[in-house]
């Protein structure tokens, strides 16, 4: 087994975990980490599957960097989401204990 | 003529995001509605282009594939892209009349609605497996802060709910994008399609494939993976709904579709094309079922949706190991069903806007005596239903034709048992709303009154999608142009 393998094993099992933890999970920001160690696992893969030839390969790294791109424009979004959520109800997870009446719209 | 047609569709819409990032709402809305002509004319043109010449492949800025972008310009692609321009343009003018100028978040509508029109036509013409994603995650990114912008808790829970899911979804189609650039070195879908036909088995490939749909599938709401869907776009502004049922949708099913076309024959089994028929065949049944005994009006369209969506899933048992004639009839009705549904879709959010907007409540029981004041737009509600139930005259009749023929055609005649009670159900369900409307409580006029083009853009939208089996020939002419390759 390559070295390169061993880090596409080891973004499956990032992945794995973060998996896990984003459905599993309560708490919002805990779900948002679990997502963003989700994503540093299939970047991992990403790049060791594609560099297992040998070969350098510049194609995989700039879909990495874009990726990471977005995940940060991601997070941040879920993060401001997250917080104003919080400041008008006080919760920290999605499950709602008793049916409000939504206003309207 | 061409450059300047490709630029106009991709750059228009970044351009007028940036333009409309700063000024208030009204100056936002004379600019978007401004930009929403020119792209209205550009989309026109394109069509005309490939009407004429065919598709071809267009590198951006002159960069070739694989660190180019390279945009594969096809009779589908500018077929949807001409949906997109006739559905955006209806929903950003209705909401330029919809919603509040006074309230201070409403000015972001029109960034993100011009984000979220870039991220489209991103994903109608992307060629290559990476671009698709920057494409999905900047139309999800932007639907989620457009279900955000109605701003009070409900939503708020709806958008992080929605963005969560959106976000796994994006992340299982990115695996999938790395096990199978892992396998084949190589991003473009047609250079796949050509490696998988030409040499023996990829086992990675398989489980990429497999992935990438069950992500995609996610993110399209497929049944049972729906439950972000109703709670998003019941409770977002009702342009808003409309933009994200007919067409933000849309967007990954046509990806899953495209991955499922181009290596489902070799990659894919038996067992998961009708796994996922399966699934499609519970959303339209369970989904009409809940779209009936919901108590808020937007929730039942928006359980109609979940439903109409799973139509679509039906493509995968239909063109799996048939044939290449049901293939091609069971793609032009699926087509047909994506454009009529995008169509009937969005009218039915829209009237159902105006109807909550006019009795000052979301509640089914609430339209009460609705029918005698306010009959402009509980027609196009009702028209966009007849779509929606298949009855002939409309597209959704023709698409459901096309499937059924597929169907019959490929001895699968388990999905017609699905058409069938889906219209039934589907009946039911606008019925229902019918009923609720036609109930005579109140003696005299208690409604606000919407201004006459809130009440004009849904009905040409239902009217639109009532026409589409008339004009359906040539629409699927055009869809399936022989595509040059390398052009």
């Amino acid at each position: 087994m390559s070295v390169s393998l061993l880090y596409a094993f080891a973004g499956v099992a990032l992945c794995a975990m973060g998996g896990l933890g984003f459905t599993v999970l309560e708490h919002l920001l805990r779900k948002l980490l679990a997502f963003n160690l989700m994503g540093s696992g299939v970047f991992l893969v990403l790049v060791g599957l594609a560099q297992h030839r040998g070969v350098p390969d510049p194609v995989p790294q700039a879909m990495v960097l874009t990726g990471i791109v977005v995940t940060i424009a991601a997070t941040a979004l879920a993060v401001v989401l997250m917080r104003r959520y919080y400041h008008l109800s006080g919760q920290t997870g999605l499950v709602v204990c008793e049916e409000r009446k939504e206003p309207m719209e | 003529m061409t450059p300047w047609l490709m630029a106009g569709l991709l750059f228009t819409p970044l351009a007028w995001a940036v333009l409309t990032l700063f000024p208030a709402f009204r100056l936002g809305r004379v600019l978007t509605r401004l930009g929403i002509l020119a792209q209205f004319l550009v989309a026109a043109g394109l069509w005309m282009t490939v009407a004429q010449d065919g598709g071809f492949y267009y590198p951006l800025g002159g960069w070739k594939a694989p660190l180019g972008i390279e945009l594969r310009v096809d009779g589908l692609a500018v077929t949807f892209v001409v949906l997109t321009a006739v559905v955006a343009c209806a929903c950003g003018w209705h909401a330029g009349d919809y919603l509040s100028p006074e309230t201070g978040r409403h000015r972001y509508f029109w960034p993100l609605f011009w984000f979220l029109w870039a991220g489209l036509n991103g994903v109608w013409l992307g060629a290559d497996l990476f671009n698709l994603y920057v494409g999905l995650e900047l139309i999800s990114l932007c639907s989620v802060g457009l279900v955000a912008l109605a701003g009070n808790v409900g939503a708020l829970r709806a958008a992080i709910r929605y963005l969560l899911a959106a976000l796994l979804g994006s992340l299982a189609y990115l695996l999938g994008v790395a096990l199978i650039y892992g396998q084949f070195g190589s991003l473009s879908l047609a250079g796949i399609q050509a490696l998988v036909a030409s040499a023996e088995s990829f086992p990675g490939a398989g489980v990429g494939l497999f992935i990438m749909i069950l992500g995609l599938a996610l993110k399209t709401a497929l049944f049972p993976l729906h439950g972000w869907l109703p709670p998003a776009h019941g409770i977002a502004k009702s342009p808003v709904s409309a933009l994200l049922s007919a067409l933000v949708v849309k967007a990954s099913f046509y990806i899953a579709a495209r991955l499922w076309l181009a290596l489902g024959e070799e990659l894919g089994s038996f067992v998961l094309a009708q796994a996922v028929g399966v699934a499609g065949a519970l959303a339209v049944i369970l989904g009409s079922w809940l779209a009936f005994c919901q108590s808020r009006l937007k929730q039942v369209v928006a359980y109609s949706s979940v439903a109409q969506i799973g139509y679509l899933f039906l493509l995968f048992p239909l063109t799996f190991g048939v044939p290449d004639s049901v293939v091609q009839l069971a793609q032009q009705g699926i087509a047909l069903q994506v454009i009529s549904h995008a169509l009937a879709k969005a009218a039915m959010f829209l009237a159902a806007g105006n109807l909550i907007l006019s009795v000052g409540s979301n509640r089914v029981e609430a339209l009460a005596g609705v029918s005698r004041f306010l009959p402009f737009s509980l027609f196009s509600f009702a028209l966009a239903g007849v779509s929606l139930m298949g009855l002939p005259p409309s597209g959704g009749f023709t698409a459901k034709w096309l499937l059924l023929q597929a169907s019959l055609a490929s001895g699968q005649w388990w999905w017609l048992a699905v058409l069938l009670l889906g219209g039934l159900l589907s009946a039911a369900y606008v019925f229902r709303i019918y009923r609720a409307s036609f109930v005579e409580s109140r003696g005299q006029d208690q409604f606000y009154h919407p201004p006459r083009v809130l009440e004009a853009i849904p009905m040409m939208l239902a009217l639109m999608s009532l026409c589409l089996g008339f004009v359906s020939e040539p629409v699927l002419a055009v869809m399936s142009l022989p595509f040059e390759e390398g052009g």
